[in-house]
């Protein structure tokens, strides 16, 4: 039987995934995959406790998520795009100009 | 609402003047200013023969424009009062004030056009505030009077302020005065604490009912506390300082503010309060004992003056000291009759020692005058009308009123303060006549006695013995410049009228032994809601001393005629043969110097060493500096976590994030 807390154990452990992505990745379009597991992963968490507890609300909330995961992911990959056309580099490590 | 309309006058007069000043020619802004004056005159007139009209008893008309301050139980209204006492005060300041304005559009010809409307802008402006102090009918529109008075006082002194001396004396007239002032302000603090009101005629019912204080108490405290305001207004010891100072001031403005009305406003102070005052005996001795002090002290110093105008100065300051002795004595009616015909007399004079001025070109060193009788006809007859006036020649105004004094004083038995009132009414004639018969009579010297100066003064005398005004640049100190002419017509007007008010003036208070009613004191008694004290005196007292004190004008007058008149090489011989008290005299007592010494200069230390080295520059700037420099140096550190690396931010974004939510999950 598949209870609710098999569901939160597998949502944080795809969220430690998205998360040591997004710190050890090297590359903008892989930290932007490790971000949508990390959405993808609280989205599991919102459906399991609508389920859970029978309520449509988490349901509800997760297809907000969705939308907004879709724009961010539009515009997180056109930013990508063009910081890559200027630098041609998809290292986060050398994008550090903006600082005191 | 008539009585707002006389200090209105002369304030729209002020408005004009000051607005559109640089573009009036002379004859407007001149025009202008006087007509305020006069109009507040006639305004003056009105309502006083109005309260004439009313029965004696109910002599009093108040007028009331707002509520002003209402804060719990503390309610003052701006309101003004007119009762006889406030009558003959706004008679004198309008009367007087109008005159001088006059005199002062003739004198003041040579200014350029926009510095002419600017000394009439603050000449009616000193009578607007110098109205409401009179008719105020509580301690807070007095003040705000009071104050004024005192600020125009500053302005007018300072007028040619290119001329560092007179710029010097009007800060040196408002600081000596700001001393009187925070007494004054600290009575009426205590008046109002004590009596839950400030309006004259609820606190003198109030103190009616009270016993007279036999001991140094609340009263005798807050009469002393304003007491100390009339000194620095009134230029008693031991603020009389300024008064000397500020005849560095154009000359009608020394006439109008620190002789006639200004700076007897301590005097009609005093009278206002007369019930409080009577009621604080110890105060009154205090009183009465400074007015004394001050009258001989004064008037020794103006014995040996050789500028025209500090003589007057000196003057001013010990008659002044006449109407503190007979406010001290309790004859409050006889020290504002003293203050009525003094402004009348001392105006005149200080008029006509300006037209001397005026006539050659700014000297106004004695020692370089002489003979000037026949140049200046006018002038002469007049100056000697005030001199005859205020040396109490019988018949004339000051006689009156200085013999009311030192009748009152004697009939008190105040014998020792009479003696020397007596003593100082000698002084007052040798000092007048000496300076008649130095200036008018006699031979002009060819050359400035330097010699003579040298022989017993030090040549570059003393910082504020100064040559005169800027503006009528001096002349060589070898050659004298030329008498120009006697007084043009607006001048000898306003002598010509004084000069018969100094004769006339003293007759509204012809005493009973000569034939009078004594009805300037009956006219004034309502005012002071005290019994007139020493109603049985005996006549025959009366009339003794009336003979001996003209005996002692008339002796006056012959001791000057002897020593700089007749025999001038006499007083020279006398001032070499006591030529260390001729020093002390003409320093005036080291007072300035001890003055300086003993509370200029600690402050000065105290202030530069102290206050602006130390506790400025070390402990407020250090402070200020301080805060400064520990923000930079900590943002010198803390800029250092902007690393620009953006896994970095997450990084710190999610540590932080973990760690409160850890906290909360472990707490």
């Amino acid at each position: 039987m598949v209870t609710l807390n098999h569901y939160l154990i597998l949502s944080a452990i795809l969220f430690s995934i998205g998360t040591a992505g997004v710190f050890v990745r090297r590359n903008l379009i892989t930290i932007l995959l490790s971000i949508e597991i990390m959405l993808n992963a609280t989205n599991l968490t919102f459906v399991a406790f609508g389920r859970a507890l029978g309520a449509a609300d988490g349901q509800i909330i997760v297809f907000f998520v969705m939308t907004v995961a879709a724009a961010e992911a539009a515009v997180g990959l056109a930013i990508v795009i063009s910081v890559f056309r200027h630098r041609e580099s998809l290292n986060p490590d050398s994008f550090t100009n903006l600082k005191w | 609402m008539t009585l707002f309309l006389i200090p209105a006058f002369p304030f729209a007069g002020f408005l004009v003047n000051r607005a559109f000043g640089r573009r009036l020619t002379k004859a407007v802004a001149g025009g202008v200013a006087c007509a305020a004056m006069v109009a507040s005159f006639l305004v003056s007139m009105v309502t006083v023969w109005q309260l004439l009209s009313l029965p004696a008893e109910e002599r009093s008309i108040a007028q009331h424009a707002f509520m002003w301050i209402s804060s719990g139980d503390f309610n003052v209204s701006l309101a003004f009062r007119l009762d006889p006492l406030a009558a003959v005060m706004i008679l004198v300041v309008t009367g007087i004030g109008a005159l001088i304005h006059v005199y002062s559009t003739a004198y003041m010809h040579d200014e350029p056009d926009s510095e002419y409307a600017r000394y009439f802008s603050y000449l009616n402006l000193f009578a607007a505030f110098m109205l409401v102090l009179v008719l105020a009918a509580n301690f807070l529109v007095m003040f705000v009077g009071w104050e004024g008075v005192g600020l125009c006082s500053y302005l007018l002194i300072g007028f040619w302020f290119e001329k560092k001396s007179a710029s010097d004396a009007g800060k040196k007239a408002f600081i000596v005065n700001r001393i009187g002032d925070f007494g004054f302000i600290l009575g009426v603090f205590l008046a109002f604490v004590r009596f839950g009101t400030l309006d004259f005629d609820d606190i003198a019912r109030a103190v009616g009912s009270m016993g007279t204080e036999t001991t140094f108490g609340t009263l005798s405290l807050m009469t002393l506390l304003l007491f100390v305001g009339a000194t620095g207004k009134s230029a008693q010891i031991p603020l009389y300082v300024w008064l000397p100072d500020a005849m560095e001031g154009p000359t009608p403005v020394s006439a109008l503010i620190h002789a006639a009305t200004m700076v007897t406003a301590g005097v009609y102070m005093i009278g206002r309060n007369a019930a409080l005052f009577a009621h604080a005996p110890q105060t009154l001795t205090i009183v009465a004992i400074i007015g004394t002090a001050t009258a001989l002290m004064a008037g020794t110093i103006g014995l040996v003056q050789n500028d025209i105008k500090r003589v007057l100065a000196y003057s001013t300051v010990s008659q002044l000291g006449y109407m503190f002795l007979a406010m001290g004595v309790g004859a409050f009616a006889a020290g504002i009759f003293h203050l009525y015909t003094h402004a009348f007399f001392k105006a005149l004079l200080f008029l006509g020692s300006g037209a001397v001025i005026h006539a050659l070109a700014g000297e106004q060193d004695l020692r370089r005058m002489g003979g000037l009788k026949r140049q200046l006809p006018i002038t002469y007859a007049t100056f000697l009308i005030g001199a005859i006036a205020i040396a109490g020649v019988p018949g004339l105004a000051g006689f009156f009123s200085k013999d009311e004094i030192l009748f009152e004083t004697y009939a008190g038995g105040h014998t020792l303060l009479w003696a020397i009132g007596l003593l100082t009414s000698l002084l007052t004639a040798v000092y007048m006549f000496r300076l008649v018969f130095l200036a008018f009579h006699g031979e002009r010297p060819l050359s400035p006695p330097a010699s003579a100066g040298q022989a017993h003064a030090p040549a570059p005398q003393h910082p504020e013995e100064r040559e005169p005004a800027a503006e009528h640049p001096a002349p060589g100190t070898q050659h004298l410049a030329p008498v120009e002419h006697d007084a043009p017509p607006a001048m000898a007007l306003a002598l010509i009228v004084l000069a018969i008010g100094s004769v006339v003036a003293g007759y509204v208070g012809l005493p009973a032994v000569l034939g009078g009613g004594n009805w300037f004191a009956r006219f004034l008694e309502p005012s002071f809601h005290v019994e007139a004290p020493h109603e049985a005196a005996s006549h025959d007292l009366e009339l003794t001393l009336m003979i001996v004190s003209s005996g002692v004008a008339i002796a006056g007058i012959g001791l000057a005629a002897y020593f700089f008149l007749r025999n001038r090489r006499a007083a020279d011989a006398m001032a070499q043969r006591f030529a260390g008290l001729y020093r002390v005299l003409l320093h005036k007592y080291y007072v300035d110097e001890i003055y300086d010494a003993t509370v200029v200069q600690p402050v000065r230390i105290v202030s530069e060493e102290g206050l602006w080295k130390i506790v400025d520059a070390r402990v407020i700037d250090g402070a200020v500096n301080g805060v400064g420099r520990v923000v930079a140096t900590s943002s010198e550190l803390l800029r250092r976590v902007q690393t620009g690396s953006v896994r970095a931010y997450a990084a710190s974004l999610f540590f932080g994030v973990v760690a409160i939510l850890g906290f909360y999950l472990l707490r």
